[in-house]
């Protein structure tokens, strides 16, 4: 029985509505960050990397969790991903400080 | 994997719906393929970490143009404008996301083959069955995305930037480059599953198919979308 609910929990798929509604509102955050690099005081704003970076990381974990359905997935595929996914973003983190791109 | 398909029991499978008919059983209750996707999606999460924070170390040193943002005049008093055209790769980052979308729709249209068509269905219920048109429509605009990075290679070569040009030239290359090259794999990937589908047919025992080449090409669009924040918006 178990089993039974977790397969059926692992493969409970988004609607083709919430689909749309993913493609629009990715569509949207990238129409807002180019819209932003246009913009000459916001570029010179101290906020304005940041903006981007959280931006940017909105509309990758709006990917995974939704099209690649890690939300609705297994625990062992959310290991698989964001166990790298976290060494990955330490080690570019580690490498830009030991060269010196990145200062606190 | 052979040892695992000899466990499967017809009885066993019988209890699934028929779009997992041909589940493997392990001892994780996961499909072994599926598995080794997310493993390989982990393990290239690594490798674009690399080229990604081989870029970002390199951005701002190079000593001679063209530069990503900044004008540049060189000894012969050349002037070199910035180099990365944002309207055209802005384009082309809407493309790969549509592909995405279009990537979705394909395989909720094999996991609906089969499935009844309600009485009076409209034109957008039937086209969510349609796998192969959503299949077409992901390869067609991957692609595209293909030929933006063609043109946009092939304009910055007119411009004076090449991969020996400059360290910002040698990192942009590369990780653009490597980038492309995963697209291309995955254009390939889904045109040989078209092919299949034109073929035979594929239904919901062939979901996992799909699944594995969906899982894959929306890792490259997420790779695409650090590496347009990354590379061509932060300045």
């Amino acid at each position: 029985m178990a089993h039974d609910a977790e397969h059926a929990a692992a493969h409970a798929h988004p609607t083709g509505a919430t689909y749309l509604k993913v493609a629009f509102i990715l569509t949207f955050i990238t129409a807002v960050e180019v819209w932003a690099y246009y913009i000459p005081s916001i570029v010179a704003s101290p906020l304005f990397n940041p903006a981007l970076i959280i931006m940017s990381a909105a509309k990758f974990v709006i990917v995974v969790m939704f099209y690649m359905h890690l939300k609705y997935d297994h625990k062992i595929f959310k290991f698989l991903f964001t166990g790298p996914l976290i060494i990955a973003a330490v080690t570019i983190i580690a490498l830009l400080f030991l060269f010196n791109q990145l200062s606190l | 994997m052979s040892s695992q398909t000899a466990h499967t029991a017809p009885s066993a499978a019988a209890g699934h719906d028929e779009g997992h008919a041909h589940t493997h059983h392990t001892s994780t209750g996961l499909d072994n393929r599926k598995i080794a996707i997310w493993a390989f999606i982990g393990s290239e999460c690594m490798l674009f970490a690399s080229l990604i924070a081989t870029y970002m170390i390199y951005k701002g040193r190079s000593l001679v143009g063209p530069f990503p943002h900044t004008e540049y005049v060189n000894e012969a008093g050349k002037v070199f404008k910035p180099i990365l055209d944002i309207p055209v790769t802005s384009a082309s980052t809407f493309v790969l996301l549509m592909s995405s979308l279009f990537m979705v729709l394909a395989l909720q249209a094999v996991q609906l083959k089969g499935t009844m068509i309600p009485a009076g269905a409209g034109t957008w219920t039937r086209l969510q069955r349609s796998s192969q048109l959503w299949l077409g429509m992901t390869a067609l605009f991957g692609a595209i995305f293909l030929g933006f990075q063609a043109y946009e290679f092939t304009s910055f070569v007119h411009e004076g930037l090449t991969i020996k040009t400059n360290l910002f030239g040698s990192s942009f290359f590369t990780l653009t480059g490597f980038h492309g090259a995963h697209v291309t794999v995955g254009v390939l990937w889904l045109m040989s599953l078209l092919w299949v589908d034109r073929t035979r047919g594929l239904g919901p025992q062939d979901e996992l198919l799909v699944d594995i080449a969906a899982l894959y090409w929306h890792f490259v669009d997420v790779v695409w979308i650090v590496i347009f924040t990354l590379v061509y918006l932060i300045q």
